[in-house]
């Protein structure tokens, strides 16, 4: 190889470099997190100018999150959605990225790398970023059809893959990859077993007592966990494949597919054949500058073995290594001596938290615990006899993370027996930001301290958290900081005098539970009086806007009995405030037109029902489709012809099915134990009476609900607001599903309900939700949002920790009583009716605007209007 | 019978309805006598606007469908029901987009 600086097969593209000034190159082996997270150093640096950059990626994609892989499965992440790459980030640095090329070979001496593709780049600076394997212990069969191992999203695509022929999962190793693991498995909806050696599971973050937290959390969520045992074989069936597995204990565990996730070794193969020095158990042995024995060689994240001995496994010290290293490429001083070791993580959707002296090794220090066995919750404290804080574990609730590990090493303004205290049991003070000092790593991902995020508001009038996140790139790593984030950037708007305007919209300073409680407490029954009274100073006497009219509205239709207004949305102001949808009690389609939907409680409906919507649309020339949501839209209806297509279906005993509304929308079903061999509980009579019971309930955004008839789960009840699964005992609660842009799955509020357990938990929850959400937030965010999470609002509609279930259980009768359906009202009072015309001066004459050709033997909107549209703009 | 609100249509004034059949806060639509249209809305404070009906985002006659709303201190403006753009109910101007905006008539009450 004469050529030093590149060449031969597919000889790369090179970015048109300054004449004649010979560019040094930069080649990084590995395009993970940490290689990513090194490129963005060196463009920050400018060095992505000054020098060649070359990229070798062993994976056929660039850079992604590894550390949400999960989410594919739990949240319905694309593989696209974990990208790290910003759009046209290589183009515009003039990185030469090659995918799926890894590197074979290095020749230190010729200063080289050889790709796969036989591409050989000569270098200047070889950077290593090439992570770590995950380790499979030598156990007979372990290459059978039906092991995997989970590290890639390779990976995670073959075990989906795998997994459509599978039932039951075992997941080899409790640890941190191994939970993961099983998050996997369970969102592929198998049965999911974790077996691990170690006393407890994540033995090395967690002490024995958050072990037996995190066990029970783990195991309400069905998923079986074996401690103690280790792994002897995998047994195989007669086909070869996976079959289950031999355990130490003598027993065997009967699993189709088994996921290896014992620990991950340093990938540092290339390093170790060209000569570099490797640890003993592995890891490319590195400086406090991430250099080699070679100073023309660095190595950083997983595969380095760093100056303080250890190898790092997580995310935050890799990205430290990769500044490093850019620093010290730039000429820049900087240094990576160790990393703090705190983890804080949502597995299985349980929280998990470990900071500094996690396990108490210092001499003399004390363990502050609470436990709450009960509801899964655990946090210790270790603190020196001076009361310093030297760290903790935390499982089950980890909000005060964020607080805590900042303050490690300092002695709390607050004693530690009270930080322990979950809120509202005698802890006399909770822990504000204010008490971080400004040097307080407040993201670890990212090591942005309190100070720079204060920098963020102070100096670079950073006034919202994506603006922070953008300028600080704090938050924007697993993102177990950004409420705190949150916290810091208002108080120090706070402290520069700019208010935080958390109000509804421009007409009102309150959130919309402000709203709520302002209403209810007051028994305000008008619009105007609550503008006039309690908007904003400048909005009073105003229209007020379209944001707060509808939640208003709402407000006052959830509340109507409680405060002694009418219940229907159209009678008096209220008919004024509603969104279009709401008001002719349809919903309006792109041309105008309107859809109508009947409600069909629980899917079922007779023929003669069936025959009486096939009249109505044929008569009335409706387009016909059914719903995802088990039920039948027609569509195409002009405003005029509103009433007349709902007295047909009125006198065919079809009500309103609040499709327009925010409202209860549909409680799917499946067929159930009537007629299907594993339903366990009549799934549909249940869904009828849940549909019937919360029809025409208004609340803050739509809501949706489900009854399964047993555990597979045909009717989606967990991705709906609230969910019922059917078990051999009872009913199983499931709150805060959503479809939609962003699918989360429900968590499991309670199980093995009777009939009226389950209905009175269902009436506490959405008045809580209903009382408590902002406007237009489903349950899945509003669950999110809400401080303490799942837990609080168990304890709040399980355990009644706020005293309140009475009264919201109240407030549901009252709405239950009450509700009478919207059209029957509707067509039977002139006076409502006569709002549905096409021209108040003409009542006779159609809407000419409203246009429709033929498609499939229906009908559809004209599409010249929307073209019309179009011209009219340009 | 109460007062009839009269509206300067392209061929001139002309009655459309009785004032107390308009909301506060709401509109109708009008059919004008050349086959066009416009929509006709009545604000908290008793005073009628009218504006071209048909939203020329989607060509659909829906603007007097709207709800209607006012910047603090400002003029009151209609939400266009299909994707919200805002029309200043005085003059019919977007204000979402400097480029588009609706006819506006003169009202008055006959
Ligand atoms: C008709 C229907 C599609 C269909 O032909 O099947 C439909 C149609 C619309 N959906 Fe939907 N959704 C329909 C089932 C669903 C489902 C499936 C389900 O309910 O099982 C989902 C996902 C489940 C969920 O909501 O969690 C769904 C998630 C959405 C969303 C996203 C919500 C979210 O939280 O991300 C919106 C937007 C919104 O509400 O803000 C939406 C909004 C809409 C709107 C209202 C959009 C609009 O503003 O015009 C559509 C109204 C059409 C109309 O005017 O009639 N639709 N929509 C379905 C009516 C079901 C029913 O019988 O009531
Ligand atoms: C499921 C899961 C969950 C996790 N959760 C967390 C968490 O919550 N918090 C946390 O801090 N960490 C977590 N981690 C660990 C975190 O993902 C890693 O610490 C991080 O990805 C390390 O980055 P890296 O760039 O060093 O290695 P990687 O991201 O593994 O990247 C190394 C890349 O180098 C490539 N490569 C290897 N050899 C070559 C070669 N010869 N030529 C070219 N390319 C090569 C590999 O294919 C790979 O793409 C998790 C990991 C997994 C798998
Ligand atoms: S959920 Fe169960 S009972 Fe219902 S249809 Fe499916 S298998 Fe049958
Ligand atoms: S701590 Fe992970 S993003 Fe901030």
């Amino acid at each position: 190889m004469e050529n030093r600086t590149d060449t031969v097969p597919g000889s790369v593209e090179r970015p048109a470099g300054r004449a004649g000034a010979r560019r040094p190159t930069i080649v990084l082996v590995g395009h993970g997190m940490v290689g990513q997270r090194f490129l963005e150093a060196l463009t920050d640096r400018g060095l992505t100018t000054s020098a060649r950059v070359v990229v070798l990626c062993e994976e056929p994609r660039a850079a992604y999150d590894r550390v949400h892989l999960t989410s594919y499965f739990s949240e319905g992440a694309a593989p696209e959605d974990l990208c790290l790459v910003e759009d046209g980030f290589m183009a515009r640095h003039g990185i030469e990225l090659r995918l799926g090329d890894p590197a074979v070979a290095v020749d230190r001496g010729a200063r080289t790398v050889t790709a796969r593709s036989g591409l050989v780049v000569g270098y200047d600076t070889l950077v290593l970023a090439t992570g770590s394997y995950p380790f499979v212990p030598p156990v007979p069969g372990r290459d059978a059809e039906g092991c995997f191992v989970y590290r890639t999203v390779e990976d995670l695509l073959a075990i989906e893959a795998y997994a459509a022929g599978a039932r039951t999962g075992a997941v080899v190793g409790g640890g941190l990859l191994g939970l993961e693991a099983a998050g996997a498995l369970k969102g592929l909806g198998l049965a999911t077993h974790v077996v691990e050696f170690a006393p407890r599971l994540m033995p090395v973050q967690v002490d024995e007592g958050g072990g037996r937290a995190l066990r029970r959390r783990v195991e309400t969520l069905d998923v079986s966990v074996h401690t103690g045992v280790g792994t002897q074989g995998v047994v195989t069936g007669p086909d070869g494949r996976v079959r289950g597995m031999a355990l130490s204990d003598g027993s065997t565990l009967a699993a189709d597919l088994v996921v290896f996730s014992a620990g991950v070794r340093p990938r540092d193969e290339l390093a170790r054949e060209c000569g570099l020095p490797v640890g003993e158990r592995g890891g490319i042995v590195v400086d406090a500058s991430c250099r080699t024995a070679d100073p023309s060689v660095y190595a950083i994240g997983e595969c380095a073995l760093a100056s303080d001995g250890r190898v790092y496994g997580l995310v935050g010290p890799g990205y430290e290594m990769a500044e490093t290293a850019a620093r010290r490429i730039a000429g820049e001083a900087g240094a990576f001596t160790g990393a703090d070791l705190s983890t804080k993580l949502k597995l299985l959707g349980v929280d998990v938290a470990s900071f500094g002296d996690a396990h108490g090794a210092a001499e003399g220090c004390l363990d502050v615990v609470y436990s709450d066995p009960r509801a899964g919750v655990y946090r210790k404290l270790v603190v020196a006899e001076d009361g310093t804080l030297l760290g903790g574990v935390l499982v089950g609730d980890t909000e005060s993370y964020a607080l805590l590990r900042p303050l490690t090493g300092t002695v709390p303004p607050v004693a530690a027996e009270h930080l322990v205290l979950p809120a509202g049991a005698g802890a006399p003070v909770t822990l504000g930001v204010s008490a971080l000092p400004d040097d307080a790593v407040v993201c670890s991902c990212h090591n942005v301290t309190k100070g720079a995020v204060r920098d963020a508001v102070g100096t670079h009038s950073c006034t919202t958290v994506p603006e922070v996140k953008k300028c600080t790139k704090a938050g924007t790593g697993c993102g177990s900081c950004v409420k705190v984030l949150g916290r810091i950037v208002s108080a120090e708007l706070a402290a520069n005098g700019i208010a935080v305007d958390t109000g509804m919209c421009r007409c009102f300073p309150q959130t919309r539970t402000e709203l709520y409680e302002i209403v209810r407490a007051l028994r305000i029954t008008s619009y105007r009086h609550l503008l006039d009274g309690y908007g904003r100073e400048a909005a009073r006497g105003g229209e007020g806007c379209e944001e707060c009219k509808p939640a208003v509205a709402s407000i006052l239709a959830s509340l109507a009995p409680a405060i002694g207004v009418s219940g229907h949305v159209l009678d008096g102001e209220q008919g004024a405030l509603q969104d279009t949808n709401d008001r002719f009690l349809a919903n309006m389609q792109k041309n105008g037109s309107y859809s109508i939907v009947p409600r069909v409680p629980g899917g079922e409906i007779t023929p003669e029902k069936l025959i009486v919507i096939g009249e109505v649309a044929r008569d009335f020339g409706l387009y016909t489709k059914i719903t995802g949501g088990q039920r039948i839209d027609l569509f195409g209806a002009r405003v005029e012809q509103l009433p007349l297509i709902w007295t047909r279906l009125v006198d065919a005993g079809f009500e309103s099915g609040h499709a327009y509304g925010k409202a209860l929308r549909t409680v799917k079903s499946c067929v159930g134990q009537s007629w299907c061999r594993f339903g366990v509980q009549d799934s549909v009579r249940m869904a009828i009476d849940l549909e019937l019971r919360y029809r025409g309930l208004r609340s803050p955004h739509k809501l949706k609900s489900a009854v399964s008839g047993c555990a597979r789960e045909c009717a989606e009840a967990q991705s709906k607001d609230f969910g019922v699964i059917a078990t051999a005992s009872g009913w199983n609660l499931y709150v805060g599903g959503n479809g939609g842009a962003t699918p989360r799955h429900a968590d499991l509020l309670a199980k093995d309900l009777s009939d009226a357990e389950l209905v009175r938990l269902i009436d506490r929850f959405l008045m809580f939700y209903i009382r408590t959400a902002d406007r237009l937030e489903r349950t899945s965010v509003w669950l999110e949002r809400i401080p303490g999470g799942l837990d609080h609002v168990r304890d709040v509609v399980v355990h009644d920790s706020l005293g309140i279930c009475a009264e919201l259980e109240a407030l549901m009768a009252e709405h239950v009583a009450h509700y009478r359906d919207e059209w029957a009202e509707t067509v039977n009072d002139p006076e409502r009716l006569s709002r549905f015309v096409s021209f108040v001066n003409a009542p006779d004459t159609p809407d000419p605007t409203v246009r429709f050709v033929p498609e499939r033997g229906q009908i559809k909107p004209e599409p010249a209007l929307l073209t019309l549209s179009a011209t009219v703009t340009a | 019978m109460s007062a009839t609100v009269e509206l300067h249509g392209p061929e001139g004034w002309f009655a459309v309805c009785p004032v107390d059949v308009l909301e506060p806060g709401r509109g109708v639509a009008v059919l004008l006598p050349d086959g066009g249209q416009a929509a006709l809305f009545r604000d908290r404070t008793g005073r009628l606007y009218a504006i071209g009906n048909v939203d020329p985002f989607t060509g659909a006659g829906v603007l007097s469908h709207g709800l209607l709303g006012s910047a603090p201190g400002d003029r009151p403006y209609v939400a266009s029901p299909l994707l919200k753009q805002r029309f200043d109910l005085a003059d019919g101007r977007c204000l979402d987009d400097d480029e588009v905006s609706v006819a506006s008539y003169p009202v008055r009450v006959g």
